[in-house]
């Protein structure tokens, strides 16, 4: 049985979009005031796109590594996850048109080191410090870097994605298109373990320029993996729910609960790991991306950080908790929220200091694109047949079980 | 109580014993228990075991590792004698936990793992030294053993017990009359 997005879904994702443009048209009308308009503005929107850019990469991910390990258990659910990779030329999309808005007004005010002030010897600005980084942080390099990432990561979900519908319609290909994709899985974990780190260095650690940490690639990667596990499960409940994918069962879903449970003690950890060394050598050009956070986000920082971490640990240690589709619903939502705060203090906690908030604007665009990123990935579910068809493992995650 | 039957039939494969327990189960004998070399995937449900409370239990010891830890170190580096490393503020316990994250959450691991450890030995009797239950050694290499028990299925005969289990692709049946 295929897909088709029903009305209520369609009602209630426009009825997201529509609310989140009035809210961010309420948020811009009472920022109008103050000077920071374009940079709350560019900051949300860059928070934002990126957020659910790497959910949707983080999916592509999990499917090259589950192609790369010629897993079984998630072939009937196979679609599920294409459906949520189904955003990546919309958050590619997306992020193009924020870089280019930043590169073409005032990016200065989110990228300091696209101020020529700042950069050049003599500017009105200049700080040295900075200056040293021009060699990597310089707005050509950084477009270069940036359209490698998106193009490598377009051509190789386009593969998968043509693959993936070629096996449906050519048994006889099935195994020799199964190796094919257990090849390219591979090279795609190769390309996306660097540019991993890397992307997340150029568009989101550059923002505080004086502060870098090696550690902070995989931490925004594990964080975004945790959502793109929250959001798989999510859709695959409501889709079990509606009736569809009627041999998804229990194991199916423990098996990712386990994944969500996972996930998120590794971005603790990970974000654990980097805060406690800093702490412990207390060094001034390290402290100066917590100084921020902690004198001015203390509450919904480390808010944020009990509700990813003690959440899943408390609710879904059980084996029955993981399996319980109202418990994972929950504790799902709860999270994608706790990690959307997240992206959203690193972007802005660095681009506006203390002056940044939870307004209207901030609410109005968070959901205006989860409205936008749920229609996206119901019209891309919509699009194949549900149930990908000659996979060689097909039968094993029919009768998956543990 | 009279005389009490015991039967051991033997199988060399997994699979036939899942299939012939199924069989079993479904004719309304009870399965006393199944020796095997490794867990066989799927039985523990056919058979009608209770699900384990190990879990329950290595949470308990991980959260007294825990306990633990914390009471310890806070004696040890804040009341007893403070310690002052890099600067650190030494006459506060929260202001220093996080530099004893770390070795809290060693010793959740080191409680949860090792009295784990200790307690599945324990419950299965399997303690270095203890004599050996299994009934037959070879179920600690390739074979597999279900135990039945004639007090378990008084509503069967002897006799028609035997019958049900040869139909099952037994390799060997032992009969052990205990009082």
């Amino acid at each position: 049985m295929d897909y088709q997005v029903s009305n209520k879904a369609k009602l209630w994702t426009t009825a997201a979009m529509v609310i989140g443009v009035l809210f961010t048209g309420i948020g811009i009308i009472a920022a109008s005031g103050d000077g920071h308009l374009g940079q709350k503005f560019l900051g949300n929107l860059l928070s934002n796109s990126f957020f659910f850019f790497s959910i949707a990469i983080s999916a592509l991910f999990f499917l090259a590594l589950q192609y790369a390990t010629e897993s079984g258990w998630y072939v009937y659910i196979k679609r599920v996850l294409e459906a949520i990779t189904g955003f990546l030329p919309m958050g590619s999309g997306l992020l193009v048109i924020t870089f280019l808005s930043l590169t073409f007004t005032n990016g200065s005010h989110i990228y300091m080191w696209m101020d020529p002030e700042v950069m050049n010897e003599g500017g009105s600005h200049y700080d040295a410090l900075s200056a040293g980084k021009g060699a990597y942080l310089n707005t050509p390099f950084f477009w270069i870097r940036t359209v490698a990432y998106l193009a490598i990561y377009y051509i190789m979900w386009k593969g998968f994605m043509k693959r993936s519908l070629e096996m449906d319609n050519n048994p006889d290909l099935a195994e020799q298109l199964h190796f094919k994709n257990y090849r390219r899985g591979a090279l795609f974990l190769v390309f996306f373990a660097i540019f991993s780190s890397t992307s997340s260095w150029d568009w989101i650690m550059s923002i505080d320029i004086h502060w870098f940490s090696t550690l902070f690639g995989w931490y925004v990667f594990a964080g975004s993996w945790t959502s793109a596990m929250v959001v798989t499960i999510i859709l695959l409940l409501y889709l079990k729910k509606l009736g569809y994918l009627p041999k998804v069962n229990e194991s199916h879903i423990h098996d990712i609960g386990k994944w969500v449970f996972a996930t998120s003690f590794l971005w603790a950890y990970l974000w654990f790991s980097q805060y406690m060394l800093i702490w412990y050598a207390n060094i001034p050009e390290e402290t100066t991306y917590y100084l921020m956070r902690i004198e001015h986000y203390k509450i919904l920082y480390f808010g944020m950080f009990i509700i990813n971490f003690a959440f899943p640990m408390l609710l879904l240690m059980s084996r029955d908790a993981k399996r319980h589709a109202g418990i994972l619903t929950f504790v799902g939502l709860v999270i994608l929220a706790g990690h959307w705060l997240d992206v959203w203090i690193m972007v802005m906690g660095g681009s506006m200091g203390p002056t940044a908030s939870i307004g209207f604007m901030e609410i109005g665009m968070a959901v205006l694109f989860c409205g936008l990123f749920v229609r996206v990935i119901l019209l891309k579910l919509s699009q194949s047949p549900l149930v990908s068809k000659n996979h060689p493992f097909l039968d094993e995650s029919l009768h998956h079980e543990i | 109580m009279g005389s009490n039957v015991v039967f051991y039939a033997m199988y060399n494969d997994d699979d036939v014993l899942k299939d012939g327990a199924k069989k079993l189960v479904a004719k309304g004998v009870k399965v006393a228990d199944v020796f095997s070399p490794f867990p066989i995937h799927g039985l523990d449900p056919i058979i009608g075991l209770k699900e384990t409370r190990l879990g329950i239990m290595a949470f308990i010891y991980g959260l007294t590792g825990l306990v633990l830890a914390l009471i310890g170190m806070r004696y040890m580096m804040v009341t007893d004698w403070p310690m002052n490393i890099g600067g650190k503020p030494n006459f506060s316990f929260l202001e220093n936990m996080l530099a004893f994250v770390p070795i809290t959450f060693e010793l959740t691991v080191l409680f949860a793992a090792h009295a784990m450890a200790i307690t599945y030995f324990l419950v299965n009797k399997t303690i270095p030294g203890m004599p050996a239950e299994n009934p037959d050694p070879r179920t600690t290499d390739d074979r597999f053993v279900m135990e039945l028990r004639l007090s378990d299925n008084s509503k069967f005969s002897e006799k028609e017990l035997e019958e049900m289990l040869m139909e099952t692709g037994i390799v060997e049946l032992d009969q052990k009359h205990i009082k």
